[in-house]
């Protein structure tokens, strides 16, 4: 497998095949290990990093839990495919900086992903579609329960596993799924829910994690302790919270059918229709009116597109995505048009 | 809508800050909103956040300045380092700094005992007899301060170490 594989085949995540996978698009969880024997990434030399990258890469390939993994070192990579794979929630943002001597590993379906030499020595993520949070633990405490055989990683029985900064300490665990809630949105609700998450310990961002901001409806839910709680307790309050959230966008969506069904099918239909038409559209107005219409779908409106193909386009409509597929550096008024065209392609418009 | 702030010029930003739980928006001008980015960034971004705790966490340490000289024996990492950016160098930085990490992680976490899962590796068997011994010194401690939820926490871990280790 290499890179532009990727471009073809498409991540478990995105099929739309989970729990509650109209609302919920993914559930991930990640865990932060270091090595005992090495300085956490930030402070390591070169010489230090490279060794760290040797060491977990000989173990993470051997591993039989990623049927035939892909290995990249970034700083091989050019822009494009950087980005790329920020798009795709491989790697983060800041693995893109200094990438000497940093790498990804991506497995089968892009389920598992490792990013090594990030903050901390290893990112170990499990993504699942839909709300399936004890699956993605299930899958990720095999994969770490063999890592951690192999591998002395930096632990105290008092304080779990150490990490490069405070904020991961214990369990080094962040667990998150991905939500969409155009209703508590539209009803003005999801400031309420935001602020009361918050006091139950879990965070909220954008689509892309740590400092973005959420587009087009999007937010992704996590815990924010990661220590004095079991992994299970802190999934398990993770889960009851988000049934609730799940719970009052649904009884949002139904309100805003029965009260003012007009108007709701009219931004409905009149989403679609400019999706379909566009000859110039940017990635802004792609991701909000592609969450309309993933509503319509939702609610039995739209019935000749599929959720899938919705989630596809909205990775495929991402910058580095369009310039892949072309094979080319498009400016952004170029990829404003490719973008159109793509999309009305997929929906069948003129 | 007019600015907020001068009321002379329309608003064409719109903040949204958190404060205490508490969500204020904010309409402000062009001009304004320059100015009042300015003073956000200035004390924005994690390791600044962290730096702020870490403050915290030592204000009432009579030995503040000198544990910011301390230096970890095993990657020669400052406190003061680890202030400034936020990172800390190494595992054994962990114990190196414990007087300020154990406060600042009680103040992120509201608690600085780890109950989740182990490596098979990394713990020794010498080691768990040890801290077995501070665990159980602990339970000891909880039980006399009529902490019964940590408690029993303690003694699940207690178990937990008695079966591994033993």
């Amino acid at each position: 497998m290499n890179i532009d594989d990727l471009l073809k085949n498409k991540g478990e995540w995105l099929k739309s095949t989970g729990p509650d996978s109209d609302i919920v698009m993914s559930s991930r969880i990640r865990l932060a290990r270091n090595l005992a024997d090495f300085p956490f990434s930030h402070w390591a030399t070169k010489k230090e990093q490279e060794g760290v990258l040797k060491v977990t890469k000989e173990v993470i390939m051997a591993s039989k839990k990623m049927k035939d993994p892909l290995f990249l070192e970034i700083g091989g990579l050019d822009n494009i495919d950087k980005q790329f794979l920020v798009e795709r929630h491989l790697m983060s943002k800041e693995h893109m900086i200094d990438a000497e001597n940093k790498g990804v590993v991506v497995g089968e379906e892009e389920i598992i992903s490792i990013m090594i030499n990030e903050e901390d020595h290893l990112r170990m993520q499990v993504m699942k579609s839909g709300f399936d949070l004890k699956e993605a633990w299930r899958i990720i405490n095999d994969m770490d329960n063999e890592m951690g055989a192999a591998l002395d990683f930096a632990y105290s029985v008092d304080l779990g596993y150490l990490t490069a900064c405070p904020t991961n300490t214990g369990t080094g665990m962040r667990a998150s799924v991905m939500l969409h809630l155009p209703s508590l949105v539209m009803t003005k609700q999801i400031g309420k829910v935001l602020q009361a998450i918050t006091k139950l310990s879990l965070t909220a961002r954008g689509l892309y994690g740590e400092g973005t901001e959420a587009s087009g409806n999007f937010f992704q839910i996590s815990n924010q302790v990661s220590l004095g709680h079991k992994e299970e307790d802190i999934i398990d309050n993770i889960e009851r919270i988000i049934k609730q959230i799940v719970g009052h966008e649904k009884s949002a969506r139904e309100t805003l059918f029965s009260q003012n069904r007009e108007a709701f099918e009219d931004r409905i239909w009149r989403a679609h229709g400019t999706l379909k038409s566009a000859h110039i559209i940017t990635s802004n107005e792609t991701i909000d009116l592609l969450s309309l219409v993933r509503l319509g779908v939702d609610l039995g409106l739209i019935k000749e597109v599929d959720r899938t193909m919705l989630n596809e386009l909205f990775i495929i409509t991402q910058p580095a995505h369009l310039q892949k597929m072309e094979k080319k550096k498009l400016t952004p008024n170029q990829r404003d048009v490719k973008r159109a065209e793509i999309i009305r392609e997929r929906l069948g418009g003129g | 809508m007019m600015c907020d702030i001068c009321s002379k010029n329309q608003a064409t930003v719109h903040l949204t800050e958190i404060i205490d739980d508490q969500i204020t928006e904010m309409h402000l001008c062009e001009e304004c909103a320059q100015k009042k980015g300015a003073q956000m960034e200035s004390h924005f971004g994690l390791s600044d956040l962290l730096a702020g705790l870490a403050d915290l966490g030592t204000q009432f340490n009579s030995k503040t300045k000198s544990e910011a000289k301390i230096k970890c024996p095993k990657c020669g990492l400052t406190y003061e380092d680890f202030r400034k950016v936020g990172r800390l160098g190494c595992g054994e930085c962990y114990s190196a700094f414990k007087d300020s990490l154990v406060p600042l992680l009680k103040r992120i976490h509201g608690s600085i005992q780890h109950y989740g899962k182990s490596p098979k590796k990394a713990v020794k068997v010498t080691k768990v007899k040890n801290e077995l011994q501070e665990l159980k010194d602990r339970l000891q401690k909880a039980v006399q301060n009529e902490e019964f939820e940590e408690a029993a926490r303690l003694r699940d871990r207690i178990k937990d170490f008695e079966k591994k280790g033993g």
